[in-house]
């Protein structure tokens, strides 16, 4: 199945099994969202569990929060990752922080699912990756899945979870299909995995750069050269030890990443196992990802967004040392 | 110097008279805009069709214990800001003037109710049974909150403005719905913000949700005339009470230091709210007769010929009269109130110098609800760290 059918049945999976939670969002009802994630759940689950919200994105956590401080369960969709700031006061000064401030007599395990990333061509705030912005946010917990059968897991994850959780969804893959067992437990979100193994360098990548990241490692292999492939998975936290594994066998490490590499997630995957791993390295970390300027306009956003070619530049660099 | 542009009001030419150091007038409108008033200044009630048979259900006990709460809570006020002066406290936001506001609105709420406070809420705190001391391990820097909210249905303060109107819809679309599964008694939020907070975007997007969803919620405005420095009337050109028609539910704008008008107009909100019938706007007209918090000064915005005149309007100096008039109280009573209140303070003074904070150890613990890969190792190296030291110290003696 598709990665949104994936999501959806893994909703429709949550509505079922928990009768505390429901979906709030604009366009999720009769529409099914603008992506179709949601279609189908208000017929069968009713208006009541799957809410048409006002358009008001600040509204949506701001009210999600109060009804997960009452015992309810809610999951919230954001239209647009650019869509996600009028929101952004609420779940990092409120959000993130209700459970510590309130020395842990409160929960708040809301879910906020975005989807993000670019290369479907479209309008500006379509296609952003704004993943680090909550990553440098303590008290969020931030997944993306990069199959349909993680993404069918993971939500489901997400919800169980009793810290507030961020679930990016790469829309580009949306469409992506793949086999999704829905009998066997998916592996914990918050863990790293290896999608590929390979002896002479590691890629790390997430959510829409996965498949990326896969192709490139096939390229390289034509080339003679073992590339080891890392789906993150989590985002916050990030699964160290995984990476780390890796880099001391491979020796080399590259990260990639549709956000831009200034103050990216890169930076901090590479400061730690830099320190982790130093004594392992054939060479300096390199990281991959958006150049610093606003998401560009859709018709040089091939030019800017990472592709097999940028990840294999990059590992020629790190061989070349 | 630049010249300081303002938002224009029609109430320009009404500024010289006034001389508002802001040029532009205190209250807007005030006189026009009809107010729910029951108690006068002089201590007379009037008659109200639909409010006062609120009063009337009231016992001799109730209506003296109103008094008494006003009373407690302005010498807790009193005792905290002396506290902060004393350097017990970082710092205090005091809310004398506002007793009325918050002790009448506070006694109107039932336990099953829960309230969202802002930070200036400690005579709401009252009434909810909350133990006014916690109150201060905020402002000692000892808590991010100071306590368990679910114990009273007393929220913890918020001090990012209006943040916590939404929260409070949120919450009442979740009693909504426990009442319509059977699980709850009928019960509202009540959503405290201030004249200032009443700008910000939250508070109008609680208002449009809780409209839509015909959510259990009272919007409590206390509109105490400033915002720090900054006058009412650079928020709203309009008493904010008639914003309630905008979004399509009832707004009543009744006198804030009339402690009984406030106490029934409340219980109307309430009583509205719970039955089903969606929220309320009530807009309180009153003043912060003291500063802002205790790193202000008001002498730098506002004249002193303003506070004197709110001091007139006092809302424990009109019950008083009341209660005398009726023959309900006489000296003993108030002797004895004020007993109370300094037996109060003499509590929350022995309290705040136990008040101690936790070492870091237990900042990480709460960040998340469940095990945490970069918490565990940044606690683990922050305990080695400071255990660095007291190996060294050892190594030393
Ligand atoms: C979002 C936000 N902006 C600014 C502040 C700083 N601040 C704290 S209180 C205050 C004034 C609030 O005025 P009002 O809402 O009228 O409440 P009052 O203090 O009079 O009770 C300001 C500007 C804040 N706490 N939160
Ligand atoms: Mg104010």
């Amino acid at each position: 199945m598709t990665m949104a059918k994936a999501i959806n049945a893994g909703l429709r999976a949550t509505l079922a099994n928990n009768p505390k939670s429901l979906l709030m969002g604009e366009d999720i009802g009769d529409l099914g969202g603008v992506y179709r994630v949601t279609e189908g759940l208000k017929k069968e689950f009713g208006a009541h569990r799957v809410m048409d919200t006002p358009l008001a994105e600040s509204g949506i956590v701001g009210t999600a929060i109060g009804l997960a401080l009452r015992g309810y369960q809610p999951i919230c969709e954001i239209q647009f990752d650019g869509f996600v700031f009028p929101a952004f006061n609420q779940i990092t000064t409120q959000l993130a922080k209700m459970h510590s401030r309130s020395e842990g007599n409160l929960h708040v395990p809301v879910v906020i699912r975005i989807p993000y990333g670019g290369g479907i061509g479209s309008i500006e705030h379509h296609s952003e990756s704004p993943e680090a912005l909550f990553a440098h946010t303590a008290g969020l917990r931030i997944i993306t899945p990069s199959t349909p059968a993680d993404a069918y897991w993971m939500i489901q994850q997400a919800v169980e979870c009793p810290d507030p959780v961020i679930f990016f969804e790469p829309k580009r893959r949306y469409w992506l299909k793949g086999d999704v067992d829905t009998e066997t437990a998916g592996q914990d979100p918050f863990t790293a995995s290896v999608v590929r193994a390979g002896t002479d360098a590691t890629v790390v990548a997430y959510g829409p750069l996965v498949p990326v990241a896969l192709s490139a490692a096939e390229a390289a292999a034509a080339d003679g050269h073992s590339v080891e492939v890392i789906d993150l998975r989590s985002l916050s936290p990030i699964d160290f030890d995984t990476i780390e594994a890796s880099v001391k066998k491979t020796g080399r490490l590259i990260v990639a990443h549709e956000a831009p590499t200034f103050g990216g997630l890169g930076g901090e995957i590479a400061a730690r196992i830099s320190e982790r791993c130093f004594y392992s390295l054939e060479a300096p970390a390199i990281r991959v990802g958006g150049f610093h300027m606003p998401y560009p306009i859709a018709k040089v956003e091939e030019s800017y967004l990472p592709d097999i070619d940028r990840i294999l530049e990059a590992l020629e660099r790190a061989f070349a040392y | 110097m630049a010249e300081v542009h303002l938002p224009t009001t029609e109430f320009e030419e009404a500024d010289a008279a006034h001389g508002n150091q802001h040029g532009v007038t205190d209250e807007p409108n005030a006189d026009a805009e009809p107010m729910v008033s029951l108690l006068s200044v002089e201590g007379e009630l009037t008659r109200d069709e639909t409010y006062s048979p609120y009063l009337d259900a009231l016992s001799a006990e109730e209506l003296l214990s109103f008094y008494s709460d006003m009373a407690t809570v302005r010498r807790f006020d009193q005792e905290a800001t002396a506290l902060q002066r004393q350097g017990e406290l970082a710092m205090w936001v005091p809310m004398t003037g506002q007793e009325g506001a918050q002790i009448g609105s506070g006694r109107a709420s039932k336990p099953a109710d829960y309230i969202f406070p802002t930070y200036r809420e400690h005579g709401v705190a009252l009434t909810r049974g909350l133990d006014l001391s916690l109150l201060l391990r905020q402002f000692r820097g000892v808590s991010n909150a100071g306590w368990d909210p679910r114990e009273t249905n007393f929220h913890m303060y918020t001090l990012v403005l209006a943040a916590q109107t939404l929260h409070a819809v949120g919450y009442a679309m979740g009693m909504a719905r426990d009442v319509a599964a059977g699980l709850a008694e009928a019960a509202a939020t009540i959503a405290y913000f201030g004249d200032g907070a009443s700008s910000e975007g939250d508070v109008h997007e609680s208002m449009v949700f809780a409209a839509s969803y015909q959510a259990p919620v009272v919007f409590f405005c206390q509109n105490n005339r400033w915002a720090i420095s900054v006058p009412f009337e650079v928020q709203s050109k309009v008493p904010l009470v008639r914003r309630a028609g905008g979004y399509g539910f009832p707004g009543i704008r009744v006198d804030g230091n009339d402690v009984l008008a406030v106490y029934a107009v409340t219980q109307w909100a309430l009583e509205h709210a719970r039955s089903g019938k969606g929220p309320v706007l009530i807009e309180a007209d009153t003043y912060r007769l003291g500063a802002h918090t205790t790193a202000d000064d008001p002498t730098k915005y506002r004249d002193r010929a303003q506070e004197d005149a709110w001091r007139l309007k006092d809302p424990l100096l009109r019950l008083e009269k009341y209660l005398r008039s009726l023959g309900l109280a006489d000296d003993e009573f108030f002797a004895k109130v004020s007993a109370v209140g300094d037996e109060l303070a003499a509590h929350v003074r022995a309290a705040v110098v136990t008040m101690s904070a936790k070492d870091i150890g237990a900042s990480f613990a709460n960040v998340y609800a469940t095990a945490h890969p970069l918490i565990a190792e940044e606690s683990a190296w922050q305990r080695a760290y400071e255990a660095s030291f007291a190996d060294a110290e050892g190594v030393a003696e």
